[in-house]
């Protein structure tokens, strides 16, 4: 690395500095782009009590569900997890601590924690059990509660193709969370399919600037597919 | 009594050309398959897709092109990708013309319980929240009672609520029902239905006009 090149040829120098206690926010949707290779290199250096901001949390074996099996997340930010039978074993044990956060605010808590924005108000669980202990405003005759945003130590990203800049392409709905995810790291590691050279991407067409981006690491991916569905042919 | 596809099929009629909807996962997602011909309509789905189309064929499965609930799906001419902060903000800001979703309770006050039970494992409610904090037109599909017998159109939910004061058009396997003034109100009645069976049913006060049409498919 040097310069504006972000890129990195190992998983150890694209994590190196991640350590116990430490806060990762991880892009995906269910298991549509997840950073596989960085998942697995958590696993492999065995950090702890790790708090992870994820929409979910994977399946048993895969995504962010080997770091479960291996005992390494102490808290989980997400809006919906439970896909995986652990996950459900270590909360009713007590090991494992969850904030159930509505998807939309929890998009926004990342936005605006990528953005500088300390805490925002929003509709969204106003009344309900999430707003329970939340400052409550009222706007135009309607209430919000008070949303603290998030940033991490760490942001792990699923890219489609990004330039040595760091400037990242997502692909379909393997955006998702990742653009926002990208924003909000204090150091913002991307794996990607493919590493191009700058220039080769549309100018206009960057959904993140390389500007958030520190680490590049070019990845194989499985994409596992969580719930096959098709259609027949004829259809 | 109203079939799955049934409800599915008077969920429909509240489409209007040139809506953008979104349809939450079980009962919600099957009006997709009712939508009227000659209607352009565009589907949301909240993990950042605008024109969801059907399941793919064999030959078309992307593992990168996924719907909420988590299935491979197809977008149509004319979608659009983003991430899920404006995904939000679209659903959030009031842009979507229908949101469709279960329940497991409403109430007279438009409250919505749908994503908790206590003593149970708790899930999440991933973006029902949002959904109903930023809609404006919000048809819930639901079964008129449990299976054995208790309403589910109540006084007060009793279980914890997904979203306050947001709900006003509800569709059950026996009735069409909207929500006003703090009451309930029989639009519509499924095929065979009788008043008395939906109103023996319902736990909330509900009003009952002289004539409650049968609906008919």
């Amino acid at each position: 690395m040097a310069g504006l090149d972000k890129v990195v040829t190992s998983y150890e120098q694209a994590l190196a500095g991640l350590a116990d206690g430490m806060t990762i926010i991880a892009g995906g949707f269910g298991l549509c782009g997840i950073p596989e290779g960085l998942i697995a290199q958590i696993k492999k250096m065995g950090i702890r009590d790790l708090t992870v901001v994820s929409n979910n949390c994977g399946v048993d074996g895969f995504g962010l569900g080997i770091l479960l099996e291996n005992r390494q997340i102490k808290k989980m930010i997400s809006s919906y997890v439970g896909e995986n039978e652990l996950f459900e074993k270590q909360l009713l044990s007590g090991e494992l601590e969850v904030e159930l956060t509505p998807q939309g605010t929890l998009a926004e808590k990342i936005r605006a924690g990528g953005a500088g924005i300390p805490a925002f108000f929003t509709a969204t669980g106003y009344g309900t059990p999430i707003g329970e202990g939340k400052e409550v405003r009222e706007f135009h005759g309607r209430q919000y509660i008070l949303e603290e945003s998030v940033t991490g130590d760490f942001a792990i990203v699923k890219g489609w193709k990004a330039d040595r800049y760091g400037n990242v392409i997502y692909r379909h709905t393997a955006r998702n969370f990742n653009p926002l995810a990208a924003t909000a790291g204090k150091i913002t590691v991307v794996e990607v399919e493919e590493i191009v050279e700058p220039g080769e991407l549309d100018i206009d067409n960057v959904h993140t600037p390389g500007i958030y981006v520190d680490r590049i690491i070019q990845g194989t991916f499985e994409k596992r597919i969580e719930r096959r569905t098709v259609r027949s042919q004829e259809a | 009594m109203l079939t799955r596809e049934q409800i599915a099929m008077r969920v429909a009629r509240e489409m209007r050309d040139g809506y953008y909807v979104n349809l939450g996962i079980g009962i919600p997602t099957l009006v997709a398959n009712y939508i009227p011909k000659g209607m352009q309509v565009m589907l949301q789905s909240e993990n950042g897709l605008l024109g969801m189309g059907p399941f793919p064929t064999e030959e078309e499965v992307d593992a990168d092109m996924i719907n909420a609930g988590k299935q491979t799906v197809t977008a149509i001419t004319g979608a659009s990708i983003f991430d899920s902060a404006q995904s939000f903000a679209m659903i959030r800001g009031g842009h979507v013309d229908l949101t469709v979703l279960g329940a497991f309770e409403v109430d007279v006050m438009g409250n919505i319980a749908s994503w908790m039970v206590p003593g149970k494992l708790v899930k999440g409610m991933g973006g029902a929240m949002d959904l109903v904090a930023g809609a404006e037109n919000i048809v819930v599909t639901m079964t008129h009672a449990s299976k054995t017998g208790e309403s589910k159109l109540l006084p007060k939910c009793t279980l914890p609520l997904t979203g306050a004061g947001c709900i006003k058009k509800v569709v059950t396997d026996l009735a069409y029902v909207e929500i006003r003034d703090g009451k309930f109100w029989l639009i519509e009645r499924a095929p065979g239905v009788s008043v008395d069976e939906i109103v023996k049913l319902t736990a909330g006060e509900m009003v009952v006009p002289e004539v409650v049409p049968e609906m008919s498919f």
